[in-house]
């Protein structure tokens, strides 16, 4: 059971931080980021260049990978999702912008940096054994750790900073925000670069984990949206929530259900096929509160 | 005007260089040989690699004058298509090589697309080269499928007798991604270590092919404390991650795959974690590779910037293509003549030191040749590098 919690603790971190992102875009911009798996993938591999390759200390790669993110972002926003806003009241139409978007990240990702498996040296070694009811990496403990603090410091940021409050702003009602002085396309590409950023923190912290490849971006967004509808699209507190909750079950599904072969995800699925269908909203609903 | 004439002149020498350049590219006709695989998404490594060996491979032959087949010298033309491992695209895809065409294609790398391909392949006279191990695709009535590599009911048992003779092995654990091939491979390692009297301790532990943090699926397994733990058709994105998990959760027996691997993966992602990992190789470890191995691993490494050891065993699909039409030249269109060649086909095998010998086999194991004799390299991981612990031939 210790084992469990633990790796519920773990899982749900690092998910609610990928989550986190997603969130905030589509919050600000009513944008389904389909290509929010591919910018965690592009932060990896930054991360595996500074660290792994040209060995940059962590931090500053890490930083780096904050960095590429967010000025990628914003250009995105500014010179894609922006246009397309402004031209089509249609909702369809940035779907189909993120959707290519994600294809076209895959496509730069398999030219820039191949199509193999990359990891990175761990950044710390050793395992905790506790009497073999935990074990747990020292390396996760860490990383867990500091997507922790990520979090608690992107709530503070919302919460009490001036841009923060202009995005929760801009979050509830976009006319409104305006109407009281907000500069509603230069808090939309912040709020864009913000989101692709934590993408890229958080790719970037689990590089040192998980590696990361080519392959991995589809699969993130999935995950991603899975956990928006579980908390509520649009609202950080639901993310958060959808991102540990998502962890847990898969801890207790791996482990309770292993016996059976793999139903953890369809358990999953269906669970949440049940669940949006009593409440559609998922936990916490949209607009921010 | 003296100015001019001359650069009028260094102009005409340019063009006329570059005409006789495109007149000699141009004279030899153009044999063109199919990809069908999956190159990107999660497993685009496996296709990729197969792509990249071909076209490395081709280039190579077009800079040296091209290929001579019944007197005709060709030009090798690589045309390639992305199956994204769906079926649906590899049929696609096999039909748009029979628009252009081709009658020798390689690919697809998965179980499902190569049974997909089956019928376009027949009826469009195109012999292609899987790998996949469904035993039907290579047994009559199947007649234009060639396993391209070792099938792990080929490697399996020989891994298993190996480690159970030689290192003491009783006890085994299975773990398999939740997809068909690795699936399928688990069913019949399993069926392979309880034919040695192994005791198989758990084999019903699967994951989701995206799984990126196998600590949570592993810790079952590790409970059940086996000698050795094979993991059955293991992508190379996730060996090193699952490696890495089971020593991390103190696992200390001996880990084993019958897929190919590749030690910069491998290095970055499980360090000295992954020494000791038993895999299946192809034909560069340095005790076996072959000076053209060796420079053919130089000109794709020239060619994409980095190798990627899996290609040791797809450097072969196209070479074997080559040869036997250039042992049969009737077969460049025909693949009834190509079939009727592989019977008694022989030639050098280039990439290997020795004599070893290019030639079809699979009577055991399909019933009629419809496999290539890659040379069955087994290699231990050990700080950075693959070591071979012994070489055999199958059939």
């Amino acid at each position: 059971m210790e084992q469990i919690l633990a790796n519920g603790v773990y899982l749900g971190a690092q998910y609610a931080m990928i989550a986190l992102g997603l969130t905030l875009i589509f919050a600000l911009m009513n944008v389904l980021n389909f290509a929010h798996g591919q910018m965690y993938v592009l932060g990896g591999f930054v991360t595996y260049t500074f660290y792994g390759q040209l060995g940059w200390p962590f931090v500053p790669a890490l930083l780096m990978s904050c960095l590429t993110l967010a000025v990628a972002g914003a250009l995105i926003e500014r010179f894609l999702f922006a246009p397309v806003i402004r031209r089509s009241a249609r909702e369809e139409s940035t779907m189909l912008l993120a959707a290519g978007l994600a294809f076209l990240l895959d496509a730069i990702i398999l030219l820039v940096f191949g199509e193999k498996q990359r990891g990175v040296p761990k950044i710390v070694n050793g395992v905790l054994n506790w009497d073999f009811r935990v074990i747990m990496p020292y390396d996760r403990i860490l990383i867990c750790g500091l997507a922790i603090l990520s979090i608690v410091t992107f709530i503070l940021f919302m919460q009490y900073s001036k841009t923060g409050r202009a995005l929760r702003a801009l979050a509830q009602d976009r006319t409104a925000a305006e109407l009281m002085g907000v500069d509603v396309a230069r808090y939309s590409m912040i709020g864009f670069a913000i989101g692709a950023m934590l993408a890229g923190l958080v790719g970037g912290l689990l590089v040192t984990i998980t590696g990361v490849n080519l392959g991995m971006g589809g699969p993130t967004s999935i995950k991603a949206f899975m956990m928006v509808m579980i908390g509520g699209a649009g609202v950080i507190s639901g993310a958060i929530a959808g991102g540990i909750i998502l962890g847990f079950l898969e801890a207790i599904g791996l482990a309770v259900l292993s016996q059976y072969g793999d139903i953890t995800y369809l358990v999953i699925f269906v669970s949440l096929m049940i669940f949006l269908a009593i409440r559609p909203r998922g936990l916490m609903g949209k607009p921010w509160g | 005007m003296k100015r001019r004439t001359l650069v009028t002149a260094a102009l005409a020498a340019a063009v006329a260089v570059a005409a006789q350049t495109g007149a000699a590219m141009a004279m030899n006709p153009v044999l063109k040989i199919g990809f069908v695989g999956v190159t990107s998404g999660p497993a685009a490594a496996w296709g990729t690699s197969n792509q990249r060996s071909m076209e490395a491979r081709a280039a190579w032959i077009n800079e040296t004058g091209g290929y001579t087949i019944g007197g005709t010298t060709y030009d090798i033309e690589i045309v390639s298509f992305d199956d994204q491992k769906d079926p649906k695209r590899a049929i696609a895809g096999m039909e748009k090589m029979a628009n252009e065409g081709i009658h020798y294609v390689v690919g697809p790398n998965v179980d499902d697309g190569a049974a997909a391909v089956r019928p376009v392949a027949e009826k469009n006279g195109i012999m292609y080269f899987p790998y996949a191990f469904p035993k039907e695709l290579y047994s009559a009535p199947a007649s234009n499928a060639v396993l391209g590599m070792v099938a792990n009911y080929q490697s399996g048992p020989a891994i298993y007798k190996m480690l159970r003779d030689e290192k003491g092995v009783k006890t085994v654990a299975f773990v398999a991604a939740n997809e068909s091939d690795p699936l399928s491979q688990r069913d019949s390692g399993v069926a392979a270590a309880k034919a040695l009297g192994l005791d198989v301790v758990s084999s019903n532990v699967t994951y989701q092919v995206d799984t990126t943090d196998f600590t949570p699926v592993l810790t079952p397994v590790m409970r059940s404390r086996p000698d050795l733990l094979v993991l059955s058709g293991v992508s190379p994105a996730n060996a090193p991650q699952l490696i890495r998990s089971a020593r991390e959760l103190g696992y200390r027996g001996l880990i084993s795959t019958e897929t190919a691997q590749d030690a910069r993966v491998l290095s970055e992602g499980a360090g000295d974690l992954a020494n000791g990992f038993i895999s299946v190789g192809g034909a560069s470890t340095p005790e076996i590779a072959s000076d053209m191995m060796k420079e053919f691993v130089d000109r794709y490494t020239a060619m994409f910037g980095e190798y990627n050891d899996e290609s040791n065993t797809k450097v072969y699909a196209l070479e074997y293509i080559l040869e036997t039409l250039k042992a049969n030249p009737a077969a460049i269109d025909d693949v009834d003549e190509f079939q009727r060649t592989m019977d008694t086909f022989e030639a050098p095998n280039p990439y290997m030191k020795g004599d070893a010998k290019l030639r079809y086999v699979g009577m055991s194991s399909f019933g009629q040749k419809r496999q290539i004799a890659v040379p069955l390299v087994v290699n231990v991981f050990n700080d950075g590098e693959f070591e071979t612990m012994f070489v055999a031939e199958v059939d």
